[in-house]
């Protein structure tokens, strides 16, 4: 059964990522991330890590995407052209979409032939596991990574004092 | 029937993922997609995380995906600002409209 | 049983299937309770022709509302034009998902085990909820947008803001319930509440935390878009806000959303708040779940009586409340708590 779900969610995931990457009209793509997004915090549950799938859909899908909706409505972002000319063909034209395109494949052929050396290795059941729930995840957090979490906070802090300043208009 | 899911799976779909993301921050050229794009990155970075910690039977991936989507939240905020801030400027979202070094 | 189907896969399915059907009757007696209560409020009779006592004039809106037309406008963006009532609809619904209605039954004695009477009892249980809630805002924004017209996205994207910006707020309040029940799942904290002090006073954690009530409520009607923070639903100013567009299926569908989501957040506050299913002489009779249904209509009466009693705010003066005072006093009510958790918690067994 897990093997159907896995199968299920991998194909959501991989395919609503092509299509953000392929949408021309930004709207489109920011609502297939979600959908990719939601998808991921299936995988996650499947891999029995239940807090970690939460706070997925709390930040990820939750909020950061929000962020990103409303600057693309606020701005009213404009479906991108599609590329003419010089820019058209993927590996005709010289230029930056050309070489694009190369690198983008170099990185597969790499990441293939890397995970090729892997033999498949089974995960262990979840009986297994130590109890990944929120109380253990919570202790360690506080304990051996407190100092990471503090410094977490303070770039929040940093980023959104930031943001404000960055986007403020100008005093005309 | 359908083959168990194995260590190995999950770290291919991790890397489609990336490669993807990759792909999409190399060819797109409309600044809010290729922040799409980075994000899609980072999801693939922390589903590698959880499937290791799986793997390996510990919870120190879990915390550090929490810290992945912390900063993750951080950046998206400070590069949209950015974006705004461009758009405000040039009226484009193109990367191509800011090739001079002057503002 | 051929296939493994078990007495208790059947009745957990029962269950599954009661619960969904009760939360649609719930919105229908929704509507007509906001009219009556309104209508007495006011000092008028509501709807008394349509069946006994007009009983069944939620029927006849929602068999009006199946035969309109279907429009859409010709700029609006289709495939998001659509999806947006259903994301709202399917969120109010999937929250209900983790939300126990009553305790652990056997069904009086027909069942080998226990089931649980809940559609999944998940050890998250809040952490669901809270993220679900989330992604109900996405039915809102989108449909602002989608609709391609002033009003709607005026409307959406200020209801999305005031939905985000009351959220926190929302979270920090059950924060502390949680760290007084020690548990992220619903059953669980309700379990905590069982018993009496003094053998009076239920246990309730409303005692215990009368000022996270207060800011859970208040919370949760924002997020609801309820008065006194419906303004970006508000008949004098904006149309009809984000649903301004839409027609007959998909306006249901936001309809059903918004009594849906007020029932949640009941039925959440009702859990975490007020004992959820203990009380007097029902629970031992294996009737708990008829004292949770009385606590979810009482707040839902309270709600209605708030709507129809308070003015509405100004949108400007709904940010600032929940951004300057609300915010403010749950970070506190967190750190008091959990003050006070450390402090005594040795003493009474936390």
């Amino acid at each position: 059964m897990d093997a159907l779900y896995f199968w299920i969610l991998a194909t959501i995931t991989v395919v609503a990522s092509v299509l953000v990457v392929g949408q021309r009209n930004p709207m489109h793509s920011v609502v297939l991330l979600i959908v990719s997004f939601c998808a991921l915090s299936g995988l996650y549950v499947l891999l029995g890590a239940q807090f970690v799938a939460a706070i997925q859909i709390i930040i990820y899908a939750g909020a950061i995407m929000v962020l990103f909706l409303f600057v693309v409505m606020l701005l009213n972002v404009p479906t991108e052209d599609p590329p003419t000319g010089y820019h058209a063909r993927l590996f005709g034209g010289a230029g930056p979409r050309r070489v694009g395109a190369v690198l983008s494949l170099l990185f597969v052929v790499q990441l293939a032939w890397a995970l090729r050396q892997i033999q498949g290795a089974p995960l262990p059941s979840r009986a297994v596991q130590p109890s990944s729930d929120v109380e253990t995840i919570g202790l360690k957090l506080f304990t051996d990574y407190a100092f990471a979490f503090e410094a977490t906070s303070v770039l929040i802090l940093v980023a959104m004092v930031g943001a404000i300043v960055l986007a403020k208009k100008e005093k005309a | 029937m359908l083959p168990e899911p194995t260590f190995n799976s999950y770290l291919m779909l991790s890397a489609v993922l990336f490669s993807i993301g990759t792909a999409g921050v190399f060819l797109r050229r409309n600044l809010i997609t290729i922040l799409l794009s980075v994000e899609v990155m980072l999801n693939a970075v922390n589903l590698t995380f959880v499937a290791a910690d799986r793997y390996y039977g510990s919870v120190d991936g879990q915390i550090v995906v929490f810290f992945v989507m912390t900063v993750a939240a951080a950046e998206a905020a400070v590069g949209l600002a950015i974006i705004i801030s461009l758009f405000r400027h040039r009226e484009s979202l193109s990367p191509d409209a800011f090739t001079s070094l002057k503002w | 049983m051929p296939f493994g189907i078990t007495p208790e896969l059947i009745a957990q399915i029962t269950v599954i299937v009661v619960i969904f059907h009760a939360l649609l009757i719930s919105a229908a007696v929704l509507v007509y309770m906001e009219r009556k209560v309104a209508a007495f409020a006011q000092q008028r009779y509501g709807p008394y022709l349509v069946g006994p006592r007009g009983l069944l004039q939620p029927i006849a809106d929602i068999v009006k509302l199946l035969f309109k037309e279907e429009l859409r406008p010709r700029a609006a963006d289709t495939a998001l034009f659509y999806v947006a009532p259903i994301l709202c609809a399917t969120a109010a619904f999937a929250a209900f998902a983790v939300i126990p209605v009553g305790a652990d039954t056997t069904l009086f004695g027909l069942l080998d085990r226990p089931i649980h009477l809940a559609v999944a009892d998940v050890n998250v249980g809040l952490l669901v909820i809270f993220a679900i809630t989330s992604m109900g805002v996405y039915g809102i924004v989108l449909a602002g947008w989608s609709s391609n017209s002033k009003y709607s996205l005026l409307g959406g994207l200020r209801s999305s803001a005031q939905m985000i910006s009351y959220e926190l707020s929302y979270g920090l309040s059950f924060a502390a319930v949680i760290m007084l029940a020690g548990s992220l799942s619903l059953r669980e904290i309700v379990g905590h509440q069982e018993g009496y002090w003094f053998g009076v006073i239920p246990q309730w954690y409303i005692f215990l935390q009368p000022v996270g009530f207060l800011i859970f409520l208040i919370a949760g009607v924002a997020e609801t878009n309820r008065a006194p923070f419906d303004f970006p639903e508000a008949e004098q100013e904006l149309v009809a806000g984000y649903h301004t567009e839409y027609s007959s299926m998909s306006f249901a569908l936001f309809f059903l959303a918004e009594y849906v989501n007020m029932v949640t957040v009941s039925a959440v506050a009702t859990d975490l708040f007020l004992g959820g299913w203990h009380g007097p002489i029902l629970n031992s009779l294996g009737l708990g779940w008829v004292w949770f249904v009385i606590k979810l209509f009482a707040i839902l009466f309270f709600y209605i009586w708030m709507r129809w009693t308070l003015p509405r705010y100004r949108y400007d003066q709904l940010m600032e409340f929940g951004w300057k005072w609300l915010l403010p006093i749950a970070v506190i009510n967190l750190l008091v708590t959990a003050g006070v958790v450390v402090y005594f918690g040795p003493r009474f067994g936390w």
